[in-house]
């Protein structure tokens, strides 16, 4: 099977009145169908800008990426926004359908996959409820039930739990990754949160600050759920902890200089 | 019961006495509302039949509000008000809806924008009355020059409030609707609609109140018949009592139309 993701060389320049900003530059990696990827890297690096040309939000400068449908009917990528992206003027339940009503998939294939979503987000209670009643977890959770619903190749998310407590980001990383497991699709997920990755992924790409390149690949062999406590006991992700750490910190620094 | 000198209560007794000290503030400060133009009216009243007040220029609510009934049985309101109403409605909806299409429009096209908002913006200070001498030589005393000069009133709040409500639509929502594949006509009823409204109705709730500025001042300068000839022609003879109840009668209708758009609002908008 080829690749679910491939990005070669991949380069995005902004130009603006003070001059231009080199955010990606050489960007190049491939990831597999079905693999759980976390892209860490300082802020500012560019790992929003890699998403959004991904997710077709943006164009970019050189290089080119390839997303390998596997069905055509299939939309190729949907992305999770931040909390704020959900639309405030549609129902949970709307909103979770958002992307088959677009598409205009048959209506019960609609109700059926928007009912299976609520339901593996806990939402189905709050169906008939508008965005202002929920609190930020349960936002986040429409958001996710959203682009699952929308049964895309594959999931880009821009740091969907950064606006969370650590509780709710515990249990929503822990119901993403059931669903995950359950429908295997391919995730490329932002995060500055070592911790995060470490929980989340089969591999973490850390990037360096601007002009945003992938410096290093961690793979994380680890069955899940993960606990966040065996995470931090156990020497050998602690090493990697204390590696990644190490990077980003170089990677601040010397973007501070 | 004291316990090292300090009065042990029962906390949900505490609260519960609380809570109704609450209750009893807000009951009184509702009372407050209305008290306030009552007030006003016995002040008036008292003052207008003491003499303090001129009686010629301030007749006594009483007495206004007998005139009000003898021009309601004589069957004046009706015939004033209707006329006005119709009016009313006609130039409203004459403003409004030209004003949300090219609000809409401008909001959704640059190109349009450009083009259309200098034009907007110059016509925008000139008020419509100040152009009823010559409304009134093309189009005449009747109906269809109040109502032109009431559409031209509402045009402008409603078209600009439109096309800030569609650019103030926060970025996010846009990239929403991209990366979910809406097509052009899902993008305009499922986001641009539904995202500009709030602000839109606002400025149709201000066309409204201009609205009722607007036909009074139309109806003093070229009319037979209207509220605004109601007042203009009873301040003229002297008749101030009738002139009382034609503003009345504007006041009543200014609260009644925002009441009723405050609904449709509510109606609108669940989601707020
Ligand atoms: N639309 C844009 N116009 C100009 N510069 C931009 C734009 N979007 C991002 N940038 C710049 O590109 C760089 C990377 O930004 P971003 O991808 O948001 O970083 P990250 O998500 O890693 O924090 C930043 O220096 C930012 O200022
Ligand atoms: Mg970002």
């Amino acid at each position: 099977m080829p690749p679910k993701i491939e990005i070669n060389d991949l380069t995005k320049v902004f130009v603006k009145k003070t001059g231009s900003v080199t955010a990606l530059q050489n960007i190049s990696m491939t990831i597999e169908d079905g693999e759980f990827v976390c892209l860490v890297g300082p802020s500012g690096c560019g790992k929003t800008t890699l998403l959004r040309i991904l997710a077709g939000l943006e164009k970019h400068s050189a290089g080119n990426f390839k997303i390998n449908a596997e069905q055509s009917k299939r939309p190729l990528q949907s992305m999770v926004f931040q909390e704020k992206g959900i639309l405030p003027w549609m129902t949970v339940e709307d909103n979770v359908a958002f992307g088959l009503a677009m598409r205009k998939a048959p209506k019960d294939i609609i109700a059926k996959q928007t009912a299976y979503y609520l339901e593996k987000t806990g939402l189905t209670q709050f169906a008939s409820l508008y965005p202002s009643e929920l609190s930020g977890g349960m936002k986040q959770r429409v958001s996710i039930a959203r682009a699952f619903a929308n049964d895309p190749e594959i999931l880009l998310m821009d740091e969907p739990f950064a606006a969370l407590d650590e509780q709710n980001k515990f249990i929503l990383q822990e119901e993403l990754l059931s669903i995950w497991a359950e429908t295997k699709k391919t995730v490329l997920f932002i995060t500055h949160s070592i911790d995060e990755a470490l929980m989340l992924s089969d591999r973490i790409l850390l990037m360096s600050a601007q002009p945003g390149q992938i410096i290093q690949e961690v793979r994380i062999d680890r069955p899940r759920p993960r606990k966040i406590e065996e995470i931090r006991k156990d020497p050998e992700l602690a090493a990697q902890f204390v590696d990644i750490w190490q990077h980003l910190q170089k990677e601040v620094q010397k973007s501070r200089t | 019961m004291t316990q090292s000198g300090k009065i042990v209560q029962d906390p949900v007794r505490v609260e519960r006495a609380e809570w109704k000290r609450q209750q009893t503030k807000a009951r009184l400060q509702q009372l407050l509302t209305i008290v306030s133009p009552v007030l006003l009216l016995v002040l008036w009243e008292v003052l207008s039949r003491t003499g303090v007040m001129d009686i010629r220029f301030f007749p006594p609510p009483t007495a206004i509000l007998q005139t009000f009934w003898e021009l309601l049985v004589s069957g004046a309101i009706a015939e004033h008000v209707g006329v006005s109403l119709y009016r009313i409605a006609l130039g409203f909806l004459a403003g409004v809806i030209p004003g949300i299409i090219i609000g809409l429009m401008m909001g959704l096209f640059t190109p349009i924008r450009h083009f259309v908002s200098p034009l907007v913006m110059a016509l925008m200070p000139i008020p419509t009355l100040a152009l009823l001498p010559i409304i009134i030589i093309l189009f005449g005393i009747g109906d269809l020059s109040k109502v032109i000069t009431i559409a031209g009133s509402v045009f402008f709040p409603v078209v600009i409030n439109t096309a800030a409500g569609v650019l103030n639509i926060d970025k996010i929502y846009l990239d929403v609707a991209n990366n979910y594949g809406a097509s052009k006509s899902q993008f305009f009823f499922k986001i641009a609609l539904p995202g500009a409204l709030p602000v839109m109705l606002e400025g149709i709730q201000m066309g409204q109140a201009i609205a009722l500025l607007t036909i009074v001042a139309a109806e003093m300068m070229g009319a037979t018949s209207g509220i605004g000839y109601l007042i203009w022609t009873s301040y003229k003879a002297f008749l101030l009592q009738n002139m009382f109840v034609g503003l009345i009668m504007i006041s009543f209708f200014g609260y009644l139309f925002s009441l009723l758009l405050r609904g449709l609002q509510k109606k609108l908008l669940p989601w707020r």
